[in-house]
C-alpha cells in the first residue's frame, strides 16, 4: 500500500508547490498594483495635507511676493490660461490639419511614410528640447522675446504630435460606408470631410486635443528654458507680454528654502491639479457621450 | 475641359493640408539646426575630447572646464533608479493585469495608473523632495537633502505606467493558442506566463522598456528640483548630483546672454539628450514593429 500511496503523495505535494508559485506569482504582482496606487493616494494625501490650508480666495487673487502668506498665483494662473488658449490656437489648425490630410488623403506614397515615422519620433523627443528649439528659433532668430507668444508656439511644438495622432484614431474610426455614401450622392473629397467625416469625428478630436492641451498646461521646462520669468507682478496684456505660468511659479516656490513657501508650492499644485481634473473631466465626459451615440 | 472653381478649391485645400503635414518634419529640421548651430560654435571653442571625455564639469565657474561625463553620469545614475523601480514594478504589474486579473479589476486599475502619467512633473519633483527624500533619510544615514535616489525612484513611478500599459499589450497581444497549449501540456499560469508568454512578448516588453530609458532620461523637473545642482561623477545614489536636464534648466534660470560660451553649453548638452533618446526610440520603434509582424 505504502509503495504506490508514496509517489501519488509525492506528486500531489509536488502539484501543490507548484500552485502555491503561482498563487505567489499573483499575490506578488497584485501587491506590486497595489503599491504604485497606494504612491499615488501618497502623493495626493501629501499635497492636499501640506496645501489644502494654504488655499484661500486671497492666494488665488494675489500677485507673487517676497511674503510667503501675502504671496498668490494671480499671475501665473493667468499666464497659464493666456498661454494655453493661444496654444490651441496655433497647434489646433496644423495638428487637425495635418491629420486629415495623412488620414483622408494619403496616397502611401514615400513622402507620408516619411512624414509618419517622423510624427512618432517627434513625439518621443523630450520636452526640454522643445524647449531649446523655442529658445534658437522664436525668442532670438524670430526676435519674439521671451513673451506669451514664443511660449505658446513652443508649447504648439510640443502638442502637435500628440494633436495630430489623437485626431488620427478619431478619424479612422469613422466608418468608410458615411464617405462612400457622401461620394455617392456627388459630394467632393474635402465636401466630404467637411459636412460628413469631421461631424462624426468630432466628439473624439475634441477629446483628444483637451488632452494634449492638459499635457501642455502641466509643461515647465519647455517654458523655462525659453526664459519664462519666474517672479511678474502684473497680468499679461497681449501677445508680447512677459509672463509666467503655474508650474513655474510651482517650481519657484519649491526651490526656496523657506517652509511657508513649500505651503505655497503645494497649494499652487492643487490649483494646478483641479484645474488638470476639470480639463480631463471634460474629455472623459464627452468620449462617454460620443461612445453612447456610436454604440 | 473646364477646370471648375469646385475643382480649384479642392486643390488649394488638399495643398494647404499637405503642408500641414508637411511643416512636422520642419520641426525636426528646426531642432536639429538650432541644436547644430550652437553645438559647432560650441566645439570651435572647446575641443570635442575635452568635451566627451572630460570628467569635470564648471562653466559656471572662474576655472572653466567642459567635461560632460559628470552630467552624463548624473543622468545614467537617476534614471538607472528609475528602471530599477518601473521595469520589475511595471512588468509584475503588466503580468497580473494580463494573465490574473479579472476584467472588472482590469478595467478600473489601468485609467487610474495612467493618472500617474498624466501628473505633471513638476508635481512629483515636489513630491520627491518634501515627502520621499525625508522619509528615506530616516533609514538611509548620510542622504542629502538632494540625492539621486528620491527623484529616481518617484520618475520610476512617473514611468510604471508606460512600462505596464506597453508591456500589457504586448502580453496580450501574444497568440492565445500559445497559451492554451501550455495549458493543455499541464502547466500553472505562472509557468504559462513566465516561460511562455513573456518569452513571446519579449520584443513588445524591451520595446517598452527602452521607451522608457528614453523618458528617464528626458525628464528634467524631478531631477532639477530634487537632484541638486552639482555636476558630480559618482556612483553613490546618497549625494547631490546634475543631470543634464538639470544643467539646461540651471543655465536658463539664470542671466546668460546669448552667444556666450555659457550659453552654447546647454545646446551642446541638448544635442548629447536629443540625439541619445533618439536612437533609443527608434531602437524601441523597431523591436515594436517586429514584434507586430511576429504576430501579425
Amino acid at each position: 500500500m505504502n509503495t504506490i500511496a508514496e509517489p501519488v503523495a509525492r506528486k500531489t505535494r509536488g502539484i501543490s508547490l507548484r500552485h502555491t508559485g503561482d498563487r505567489l506569482l499573483a499575490s506578488f504582482g497584485f501587491l506590486v498594483m497595489l503599491l504604485a496606487l497606494a504612491a499615488l493616494a501618497t502623493l495626493l494625501f501629501d499635497i492636499i495635507h501640506d496645501g489644502a490650508g494654504r488655499l484661500s480666495w486671497q492666494f488665488v487673487t494675489s500677485y507673487p511676493s517676497r511674503l510667503p502668506e501675502q504671496a498668490g498665483i494671480l499671475a501665473a494662473l493667468a499666464g497659464s490660461v493666456f498661454v494655453i488658449g493661444l496654444t490651441a490656437v496655433v497647434a489646433i489648425p496644423l495638428g487637425v490639419g495635418a491629420a486629415i490630410y495623412l488620414e483622408e488623403y494619403e496616397q502611401r506614397g514615400r513622402l507620408s511614410r516619411i512624414i509618419e515615422i517622423n510624427i512618432s519620433n517627434l513625439a518621443g523627443v523630450p520636452s526640454i528640447i522643445y524647449g531649446l528649439l523655442g529658445l534658437g528659433l522664436f525668442v532670438r532668430m524670430l526676435a519674439m522675446g521671451r513673451s506669451v507668444m514664443a511660449g505658446a508656439c513652443t508649447l504648439a511644438l510640443l502638442v502637435l504630435p500628440v494633436v495630430i495622432i489623437s485626431t488620427r484614431e478619431a478619424l479612422r474610426a469613422v466608418p468608410g460606408s458615411l464617405r462612400e455614401a457622401s461620394y455617392a450622392l456627388g459630394a467632393t473629397k474635402w465636401q466630404t470631410i467637411q459636412s460628413q467625416v469631421l461631424p462624426a469625428a468630432f466628439p473624439g478630436i475634441l477629446t483628444g486635443l483637451i488632452l494634449a492641451l492638459s499635457r501642455a498646461v502641466g509643461e515647465t521646462a519647455p517654458l523655462i528654458t525659453i526664459g519664462a520669468l519666474t517672479y511678474v507682478p502684473f497680468l499679461p496684456d497681449g501677445v508680447w507680454s512677459d509672463f509666467t505660468v503655474l508650474p513655474i511659479q510651482i517650481f519657484n516656490w519649491v526651490s526656496r528654502p523657506q517652509a511657508a513657501f513649500a505651503e505655497n508650492a503645494a497649494a499652487g499644485i492643487l490649483v494646478l491639479l483641479l484645474l488638470l481634473l476639470a480639463m480631463n473631466s471634460i474629455a472623459i465626459v464627452l468620449r462617454d457621450r460620443f461612445q453612447r451615440r456610436a454604440g | 475641359m473646364r477646370v471648375r472653381a469646385r475643382d480649384f478649391v479642392e486643390l488649394v485645400i488638399e495643398r494647404s493640408l499637405f503642408l500641414c503635414a508637411a511643416g512636422s518634419i520642419l520641426i525636426t529640421l528646426g531642432i536639429v539646426l538650432v541644436l547644430l548651430f550652437e553645438t559647432v560654435n560650441f566645439l570651435r571653442e572647446v575641443p570635442i575630447s575635452d568635451f566627451l571625455f572630460g570628467t569635470v564639469w564648471t562653466p559656471l565657474f572662474l576655472n572653466k572646464q567642459f567635461g560632460v561625463l559628470p552630467l552624463v553620469g548624473g543622468t545614467l545614475l537617476t534614471s538607472s533608479i528609475a528602471m530599477g523601480v518601473a521595469l520589475p514594478a511595471g512588468l509584475l504589474t503588466a503580468i497580473y493585469l494580463s494573465e490574473y486579473a479579472a476584467n472588472g479589476v482590469r478595467r478600473y486599475v489601468r485609467p487610474v495608473l495612467e493618472v500617474l502619467a498624466g501628473v505633471p512633473t513638476v508635481v512629483y519633483g515636489y513630491f520627491a523632495l518634501q515627502f520621499v527624500t525625508p522619509v528615506l533619510q530616516g533609514f538611509i544615514p548620510g542622504l542629502a537633502g538632494f540625492n539621486a535616489l528620491g527623484p529616481g525612484i518617484v520618475m520610476g513611478l512617473m514611468i510604471l505606467p508606460l512600462v505596464s500599459s506597453l508591456s500589457e499589450d504586448a502580453l496580450r497581444s501574444v497568440p492565445s493558442g500559445l497559451r492554451e497549449g501550455a495549458y493543455a501540456l499541464g502547466a500553472t499560469r505562472m509557468q504559462t506566463s513566465l516561460r511562455v508568454i513573456v518569452p513571446a512578448a519579449f520584443s513588445g516588453i524591451s520595446a517598452a522598456a527602452i521607451l522608457a530609458i528614453s523618458r528617464a532620461i528626458g525628464e528634467t523637473m524631478i531631477v532639477a528640483i530634487a537632484a541638486g545642482q552639482q555636476p558630480r561623477l559618482t556612483l553613490d545614489p546618497r549625494v547631490p548630483v546634475e543631470t543634464m536636464t538639470a544643467y539646461i534648466v540651471q543655465v536658463s534660470l539664470g542671466d546668460t546672454p546669448a552667444g556666450t560660451l555659457e550659453y552654447r553649453t546647454i545646446f551642446a548638452v541638448g544635442m548629447m539628450l536629443f540625439l541619445g533618446t533618439f536612437a533609443l526610440n527608434l531602437a524601441s520603434n523597431r523591436l515594436r514593429n517586429r514584434f507586430r509582424e511576429e504576430y501579425a
